[in-house]
């Protein structure tokens, strides 16, 4: 069945084909994405370097199983619509699963390949099939079961939320979904650049979506507008999914963190992405004006390297990433932070800020920073970082951008007294079935989990949707012991 | 869309809507605001609820044309609508009965403050109103305040309505007169919301302010209107927007709402030259 002529020797002879991208020098201070896409050579090229193992190793790492094997060797066979289809069967978003996922954690991680050579591209080949899905694709919609009478309300519009309502509405049932923002996507439209992830790419699935009969109310903050028991009590909702994510920022708590001039990531990258102030005055909204000046970004998550890559395109002079550990530790994708670095980002590793310093106006002016060397491991397994006394120094900075993670938003809980929460703030829900301490309410993604990933709150999303299908048509309810 | 269904200019530069928003009208409680953002390239701003009516599905917004936003607000009529809108957002006030309430306003803060002192009184208060404004003609909802206060004084920089002075002048005279006070709201400027502070800190009267930081999206998720406070760090837009005014550090509130100066200086500038570019 096998496309791919080549013998495994000379598989593993072909180099791992490059992601076209766009030149550092120019894209450092422009929004365009920055990787380009494979070109059909290069996809197909890539795809005859999978070793089609038998017992494919890559779907392990993959946290929803995607059969890569199987999809890789449809590129081969040069049917991408048929490569689509099948990454479709275990993840409904493979365009942004493409460019997102950190692969080199998951499915490229443990790729046989990788032992002995680069592994597989499974991201870029991932990408580059949904790519050609929706730019020449004709598969049109998915069959839309009879109306079943059974209303569901969804919760936010994230990665969670959009692929439980797939899964819903295509087994007949009237869907809404609920959004406090006045756009339809979460993370992916106020949270992640343009330059990682075009938002035509997002809106493109929110208008499948809505095609399918999906309800979008944008506007709807849940716990304000309407609450929980209103939706089930009064507008007949039969079930309600909470998919609101992990909204709420961390600040450092250091002196000077009021200064204007400090912002949180979140409020930083809303104001570009969201809000467009990278067009001011074009578009009303405004940011920091960065140009000329230096910034910094604390952290070291995908986060921090979207925020400080973000400065940077708005005209920073010094684009500057300051993080307590070493390189090794940064969680972020392995490629965003080799991007970043040929951007002209400076990385200030083993530092941790201590002070926000203030000019005479009373703007921001600099950071005091404390260096840090690794000691014992932690919790994380991660070498903690311990601060050297004595050791501190100051940059001058304008603007300071804190990306420390995000905690539980706390309006939909509080809202809900019934609905258990963990000692943290997130929503107690069963690992399997995402039922929480309230009947008919589930509980997805990130307010589940804490700050995770777009696949993982994508996989969350369809159990639980799995789970509301199952429950709307059995109406029973056991309560899950672990939760309450 | 959020149609408007009435406009009408109060004062110069201060307009009142009534807008079709029957989710918001249903919930909406005094002290309570919106964020609207009027069109596809437009800013999100916060706007206090200034009344509302659950039967007829609509809310009543009352703005001040301070910046580019407001002013381009402010040139919509009844029939034009509002691109996005939602609330109600912010914590209510706490309305109880506490027996005497001051009701301090200043500028476009006394149509903030209106609901909630019209919420005062109907929960059994004595409602004393001080209404400030620059001038006669920018005296806000004078006779909606004369209906609901049990006194009411007007205060204005020329003396050209009621006592020539500062709202902080009868609130003074009130204290040391010893007069019974047991609550004061404040609502103004930065600056005027500090010098009422500073006034009752003295004797521990009680004293509610509700504070203008930058909002963005208005429920928890940015940061951007955190103000500090005694007890730490708050985040205006879901923990107020009233707090106990002798905890506020409103020096650091009066910085950081000049964050964006330059920019909307600009942009104010850009739509006085060319208002039918927004
Ligand atoms: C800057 C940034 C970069 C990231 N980069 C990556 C990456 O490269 N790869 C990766 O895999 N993951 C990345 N992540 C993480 C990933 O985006 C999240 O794990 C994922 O989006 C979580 O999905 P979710 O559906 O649970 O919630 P979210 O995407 O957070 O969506 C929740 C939605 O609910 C809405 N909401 C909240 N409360 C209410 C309410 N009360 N009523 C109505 N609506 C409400 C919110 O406005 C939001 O739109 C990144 C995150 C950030 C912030
Ligand atoms: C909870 C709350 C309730 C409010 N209620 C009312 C009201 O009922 N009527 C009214 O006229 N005004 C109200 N305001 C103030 C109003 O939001 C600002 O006047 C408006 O945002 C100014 O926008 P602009 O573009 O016209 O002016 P700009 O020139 O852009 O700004 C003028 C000043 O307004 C403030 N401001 C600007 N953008 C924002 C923003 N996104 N969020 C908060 N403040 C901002 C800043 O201090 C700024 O210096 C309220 C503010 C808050 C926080
Ligand atoms: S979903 Fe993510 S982890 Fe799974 S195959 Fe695709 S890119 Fe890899
Ligand atoms: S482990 Fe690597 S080589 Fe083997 S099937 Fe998966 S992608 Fe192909
Ligand atoms: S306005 Fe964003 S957190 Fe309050
Ligand atoms: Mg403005």
């Amino acid at each position: 069945m096998s496309a791919n002529p080549l013998p495994p020797k000379q598989r593993t002879k072909i180099p791992r084909q490059e992601m076209p991208e766009q030149q550092a020098a120019a894209r450092r201070r422009n929004f365009d994405e920055v990787n380009r896409g494979l070109t059909v050579l290069g996809a197909s090229t890539e795809a005859m370097r999978c070793l089609e193992c038998a017992k494919p190793a890559c779907v392990s790492g993959c946290p929803v199983g995607v059969k890569i094997r199987d999809f890789i060797a449809l590129i081969t066979a040069g049917d991408y619509l048929g490569a689509a289809a099948k990454i479709r069967e275990d993840n409904v978003l493979p365009a942004i699963t493409g460019r997102v996922c950190p692969q080199e954690t998951q499915c490229e991680g443990c790729c046989i390949l990788g032992k002995t050579f680069e592994p597989l591209g499974i991201g870029h080949l991932e990408r580059f099939v949904a790519d050609y899905e929706r730019e020449h694709g004709e598969l049109g919609l998915p069959e839309i079961a009879p109306p079943s009478g059974r209303k569901v309300a969804i919760i936010g519009s994230g990665p969670a939320g959009l692929s439980a309502a797939g899964d819903l509405v295509r087994w007949g049932h009237a869907v809404t979904v609920f959004e406090a923002l006045h756009e339809i996507g979460g993370v992916l439209v106020y949270g992640i650049p343009a330059f990682r992830l075009p938002k035509a790419i997002v809106r493109h699935e929110v208008e499948a979506l809505a095609r399918m009969g999906v309800d979008f109310q944008a506007n709807v903050v849940v716990g304000k507008t309407v609450t929980i028991d209103e939706l089930m009590d009064e507008e007949g909702y039969d079930a309600v999914l909470v998919a609101t994510g992990a909204g709420l920022p961390k600040f450092l708590g250091i002196p000077g963190e009021h200064l204007p001039g400090v912002s949180s990531a979140n409020e930083f990258l809303t104001r570009v992405n969201l809000m467009h102030a990278n067009e001011f005055p074009s578009y009303d909204e405004p940011v920091f004006d960065c140009r000329g000046r230096d910034v910094a970004v604390i952290g070291g998550g995908n986060t921090a390297m979207d925020a400080v890559r973000t400065a940077c395109r708005l005209g920073a002079r010094r684009s500057l990433l300051i993080y307590r550990r070493t390189e090794a530790e940064m969680p972020a994708r392995v490629e965003e932070i080799r991007h970043a670095k040929q951007e002209g980002i400076e990385l200030l590793t083993l530092a941790n800020p201590v002070a926000f310093l203030s000019d005479d106006e009373g703007f921001l002016a600099g950071v005091r920073c404390l260096r840090m060397e690794l000691g014992q491991p932690d919790a994380s397994g991660r070498r903690s970082p311990v601060p050297i006394p004595g050791s501190e120094f100051e940059v001058p900075v304008a603007m300071a951008v804190v990306a420390l993670g995000t905690g539980a938003n706390p309006l939909v809980q509080s809202s809900t007294p019934d609905l258990a929460t963990d000692p943290r703030g997130y929503i107690a829900a069963d690992p399997e079935t995402l039922r929480t301490s309230k009947r008919g309410v589930f509980a997805a993604g990130d307010i589940v989990t804490g700050a995770a990933t777009v696949i993982l709150a994508m996989a969350a999303g369809r159990r639980a949707a799995a789970a509301i299908g199952e429950f709307l048509e059995s109406g029973a309810w056991i309560d899950a012991e672990a939760v309450g | 869309m959020f149609p408007i269904l009435e406009a009408e200019f109060l004062a110069p530069e201060i307009k009142r809507f009534v807008i079709e928003a029957p989710r918001v009208a249903r919930k909406r409680r005094a002290g309570q605001f919106v964020i609207v953002r009027l069109h596809e390239r437009g800013e999100r701003i916060p706007l206090t609820i200034a009344d509302g009516d659950p039967e007829r599905g609509t809310i009543t917004l009352i703005v001040q044309g301070v910046g580019k936003t407001t002013k381009l607000m402010n040139l919509l009529e009844a029939g034009d609508a509002i691109l996005d809108l939602v609330g109600p957002l912010g914590s209510p006030s706490d309305v109880r009965r506490y027996g005497t309430v001051v009701v301090i306003g200043g500028g476009v803060g006394t149509a903030i403050a209106w609901p909630t002192a019209r919420a005062m009184k109907q929960a059994g208060n004595r409602v004393v109103g001080i209404v400030g404004a620059r001038s006669r003609q920018l005296v806000l909802l004078e006779p909606e305040m004369r209906a609901i206060c049990d006194e009411l004084e007007i205060v204005t920089d020329d003396g050209s309505s009621g006592r020539q002075g500062v709202v902080i002048d009868p609130l003074c005279e009130r204290i040391m007169r010893g007069d019974r006070i047991d609550l004061v709201l404040a609502i103004g400027p930065v600056r005027m919301m500090q010098a009422v502070a500073e006034m009752t800190r003295p004797s521990g009267i009680r004293t509610i302010v509700s504070l203008n930081s930058l909002m963005v999206d208005g429920t928890g998720m940015c940061g951007g209107c955190r103000v500090s406070t005694r007890d730490g760090t708050r985040f205006a837009c879901v923990d107020g927007p009233e707090f106990d005014a002798h905890a506020v550090d409103f020096d650091t509130l009066a910085r950081r709402n000049r964050t964006y100066r330059d920019s909307e200086a600009a942009a104010l500038e850009a739509f006085r030259a060319d208002p039918n570019s927004a």
